[in-house]
């Protein structure tokens, strides 16, 4: 299968996860699988409540699930608890977050907030500002590098966070509806952008999101509901993987 | 990239406004040191103005500043005589209020035998006292200028000012002046005219005014001080103090209330800066909790997050603490009490400012520790 041939950047294996105990207790995902490869951009969808931000979380490594195994560009990080003592470095070396709100630093100029994740990283002030400057340019928003966050607009200032999430050339990308605040244009532009990280840095890209209007940039859609993978959506093909194959 | 610095630059308005009411409060803290220090300093000068090596006063008495002391006039002829004492003086002292021009003026008045120790210092202006009678040299906080008389006693005697001296004033604040020892005795024993006839009626009134509060002893420096404070003791109407424990004394015990209220002043106003800073800082993080979730999210270690709570809390009280120290200075001179700011209390109140803005900002660091990262997902649903 095309699964096999190449290795998963994101694996979820039987994942769970319940908040509290006895008759508090509330189960937000139940014996979850999936797999996301290289270059793959997949949606989560569901409605509220359905538990894809807390399976996000789960990946993120930000939210301890109850049971199950996560592997993280091939390596085990979850397998019943962490095995990773610094998640924090974890999430700075692989993971890439795009928040519904850029969530820019409000004291740091454009070139400045994509700058702080690799400076948090250790990478020099010089070489951290050029390849912030780079990111800016590849996202067509280097002519705003010394603009602050209250001077950008929303769909230039999501892309400056998405620059901020690629700075230390994270494998795997986590997007918590990154259309939300857009329009459809600026929306489908977004996920024209993602798609492309996704090709160039051979990354895989989870997004979270309620809009129809961007489901056919997905290569794949899970489907969440009372915490269980709903629909695992057989229509839709995997175009990485068929590119990979290919 | 330092995150503290580019926060403080982002908000500068705001910083340099908290700031500078920070200052003012850090300033009082200043302030109230220096009140504290100039009063144990007036006292002390006090002590130190007369240059004495022993303080001859009545006997079973610790006079002439702790308690008063009245011994006759001769005994500095006495003093003079005794093995080891090379000068000797007789000094008065004495508090008295007068008006001039329609204000009260308060003076502590020190009567002294120029040429013998006890006298002034150091003149800041004019000349020494060189009139048997009505001459004054006294201190510039009195507000007098020289030629200026200023009436003094029940019979309104002018003195004349011919002298001005600087910092020379008592532990309440009072500015000193310096008489002659005669002129002192007669204000101090003086009755005014309807007190003296009635005084004449009953027979009384033949009293001698020739009492001193004290004899002043410079001496030989060849010989133990403390040898002759035994020599002078065994005149059972005399004690003798040596320099040391006057100033104790005057230290320790005569302004010991006043000083325990300055004291306790300065706790509160550390306490009461400690809390405002410590609820400044906390509000600056609550500002700031999206970004510190933000930024623990994208990876930023604890202690990128503690420095840059530690660095904004330091950076608000050594500024608030500068700005504070100028503003003491600039108006230390229309302060009504003399202010002493050495060295080593201004670097202690440093100190105390830096251990404030440490302590305070553990609130703030606890709060930002708690932010979960997900807090920067908030807004998602």
């Amino acid at each position: 299968m095309a699964e096999t041939s190449k290795q998963a950047v994101v694996r979820v294996e039987h994942l769970s996860k319940h908040f509290g105990q006895g008759t508090a207790r509330v189960v937000a995902l139940r014996d979850i699988d999936m797999d996301v490869y290289p270059g793959q951009v997949v949606g989560l969808m569901g409605p509220s409540g359905s538990g894809k931000t807390t399976l996000l979380h789960c990946i993120a490594c930000i939210l301890q699930p109850s049971s199950g195994r996560i592997t993280l560009d091939g390596e085990v990080v979850y397998d019943g608890r962490w095995l990773k003592t610094d998640l924090r470095r974890l999430r700075l070396d692989k993971i890439g977050f795009i928040f519904q709100y850029p969530n820019l630093l409000p004291f740091l100029d454009g070139s400045d907030n994509v700058a702080v994740a690799m400076h948090l990283a250790g990478i020099g002030a010089a070489a951290a500002r050029a390849r912030a400057i780079e990111l800016l340019d590849y996202l067509e928003v280097g002519h705003r590098k010394h603009a602050m966050p209250a001077q950008l607009s929303g769909g230039e200032a999501q892309r400056v966070a998405i620059a901020r999430a690629l700075a230390n050339r994270p494998r795997i990308i986590l997007a918590d509806e990154p259309t939300a605040p857009l329009d459809s244009a600026r929306a489908r532009i977004v996920m024209d952008l993602l798609r492309r990280i996704a090709v160039d840095q051979k990354a895989a890209i989870i997004v979270v999101t309620h809009d129809e209007m961007i489901l056919d940039r997905f290569d794949h859609i899970f489907h969440l509901r009372d915490g269980r993978l709903e629909i695992n959506d057989p229509e839709r093909p995997h175009r990485a993987e068929k590119a990979a194959v290919a | 990239m330092n995150l503290a610095y580019r926060d403080i630059k982002h908000n500068l308005l705001r910083f340099v406004l908290t700031n500078f009411g920070l200052s003012l409060l850090l300033g009082i803290v200043i302030m109230i040191t220096g009140v504290y220090g100039g009063m144990i300093d007036d006292a002390l000068r006090q002590a130190r103005a007369a240059n004495a090596d022993l303080w001859v006063v009545e006997a079973g008495t610790n006079g002439p500043f702790a308690e008063a002391s009245r011994i006759p006039g001769d005994t500095r002829e006495l003093v003079s005589r005794v093995y080891g004492v090379e000068r000797a003086g007789s000094v008065t002292y004495q508090s008295v209020q007068t008006n001039l021009n329609d204000k009260p003026l308060r003076l502590f008045l020190i009567g002294f035998e120029p040429g013998r120790p006890g006298g002034p210092r150091k003149l800041s202006d004019g000349r020494e006292i060189l009139r048997g009678h009505y001459e004054m040299i006294v201190d510039r906080s009195a507000g007098l200028t020289l030629g200026q008389e200023v009436p003094l006693g029940t019979h309104g005697h002018k003195f004349t000012v011919v002298g001005l001296m600087r910092n020379e004033v008592t532990s309440s604040g009072d500015p000193v002046g310096y008489i002659t020892l005669r002129d002192a005795q007669i204000l101090q024993f003086e009755s005014a005219p309807p007190a003296a006839r009635r005084e004449l009626a009953r027979g009384g009134g033949l009293e001698t005014n020739d009492q001193i509060n004290a004899v002043i002893a410079k001496l030989s420096p060849f010989v133990p001080v403390n040898e002759v404070a035994a020599a002078l003791s065994r005149w059972k109407h005399l004690s003798a103090l040596t320099q040391d424990q006057q100033e104790t004394l005057l230290s320790k015990f005569v302004i010991e209330l006043a000083r325990k209220q300055q004291f306790l002043i300065m706790v509160l106003l550390v306490i009461v800066s400690a809390v405002i800073i410590a609820l400044i800082i906390y509000t600056l993080t609550m500002d700031k909790v999206r970004s510190i979730a933000t930024l623990k999210f994208v990876g930023a270690p604890d202690r990128t997050i503690v420095g840059l709570i530690v660095q904004q809390a330091l950076s608000m009280g050594i500024f608030g603490y500068f700005v504070g120290l100028a503003l003491v200075l600039i108006f230390k001179p229309y302060f009504p009490r003399r202010l002493v700011l050495d060295p080593e209390s201004v670097g202690i109140v440093f100190v105390i400012t830096v251990v404030i803005c440490l302590l305070a900002s553990t609130l703030g660091i606890r709060l930002a520790l708690k932010v979960d990262p997900a807090e920067a997902l908030a807004s998602s649903g």
